[in-house]
């Protein structure tokens, strides 16, 4: 199974998102920014970091970036796409999820081993997981505060698209402790949280974010 | 050459941690009758014409890229040739 992952002018996490691929089983494959072409992946990734040096807003320019229509395109029909931090700005911005991430209500940047909740595993990313399962990765941001009006809210909840929340603190101010969502479908989710670099004991947390990446992996093979 | 601003700010019932740190500074400096800051953006198109096409075409530019109609409203105007170039501004008179 082939994962692509986009490497945009200021992605930070895209090698460890592939690494992350790898050691849970799958083909990385590195996509460009300015391709036109998704090289015929199975599922793609869209990594952390400061894309376009987050100008304008995080994740605003990269939304434009000639890939970003094959990848919106190719989730409106079907295909996985995982969002992680800069990649979740990127969904938002992009209408592929709904919602946005604005500067964290502190101020500061967060970087911290973050406790999560699984809130649903019927999405493309999580059907290796179980609900209520509380998983440990780490959070790394600026601008995570998660918002969206009441009504949007309300809609995700009912839908069961928050897909991970906070637990035990809230580090960003982001609305109802949503620390990820999904799209209708599923096959589209982002978070704040870094799943690509708790993927190994010698470093990070532990390995609880392997299970995002083999989620994908079992679901494109089934 | 006519130039269209485009303001953007964020929403009023979206919180602004940008405009607290700034309301939050000016005490310290002894600034004490400001109740609230807002920080927004403000951007300066320069165009040949600033005809109806064009302003309509600004309109579609604010609400794609330069603002998220999520979290920030926007305001499209045509600046003022009338505006005094000077009156207070930034830069302090020697």
């Amino acid at each position: 199974m082939k994962v692509g992952v986009v490497t945009f002018p200021g992605s930070l996490d895209d090698v460890d998102a592939c690494r992350a691929v790898r050691l849970a089983g799958g083909e990385a494959v590195p996509l460009w920014h300015g391709d036109h072409d998704l090289k015929g992946v199975d599922a793609v990734i869209l990594p952390g970091g400061f894309s376009y040096g987050d100008y304008l807003r995080c994740g605003a320019i990269a939304r434009f970036a000639p890939v970003m229509t094959e990848v919106v395109s190719a989730a409106q029909g079907g295909l996985p796409v995982l969002g992680i931090c800069n990649g979740f700005q990127i969904l938002c911005e992009s209408h592929l999820l709904p919602g946005a991430l604005i500067r964290n209500d502190h101020r500061t940047f967060i970087c911290r081993d973050q406790k999560l909740r699984v809130e649903n595993n019927a999405t493309a990313w999580t059907s290796a997981l179980n609900v209520g399962d509380e998983i440990v990765i780490p959070l790394k941001n600026g601008e995570g505060g998660y918002v969206a009006d009441a009504d949007t809210l309300d809609r995700l909840e009912g839908e069961g698209r928050v897909v991970f929340r906070y637990l035990d603190v809230n580090p960003n101010g982001s609305l109802r402790d949503i620390a990820g969502i999904a799209n209708e479908r599923g096959n589209v989710v982002g978070l704040m949280p870094h799943p690509e670099h708790a993927v190994e004991e010698l470093c990070g947390p532990g390995t609880d974010g392997l299970g995002l990446f083999t989620s994908a992996l079992a679901v494109l093979a089934s | 050459m006519p130039r269209v601003i485009v303001d953007v700010m964020p929403k009023p019932e979206i919180l602004d941690p940008q405009g607290k740190a700034v309301h939050g500074a000016l005490p310290r400096l002894g600034f004490d009758g400001i109740l609230d800051v807002r920080q927004g953006k403000r951007f300066e198109l320069e165009v040949s014409d600033a005809d109806e096409a064009t302003l309509a075409e600004v309109t579609e530019i604010a609400e794609t890229l330069l603002s998220n109609p999520v979290i920030e409203d926007y305001v499209v105007r045509v600046e003022d040739s009338l505006d005094p170039p000077d009156g207070p501004t930034g830069q302090a008179e020697s």
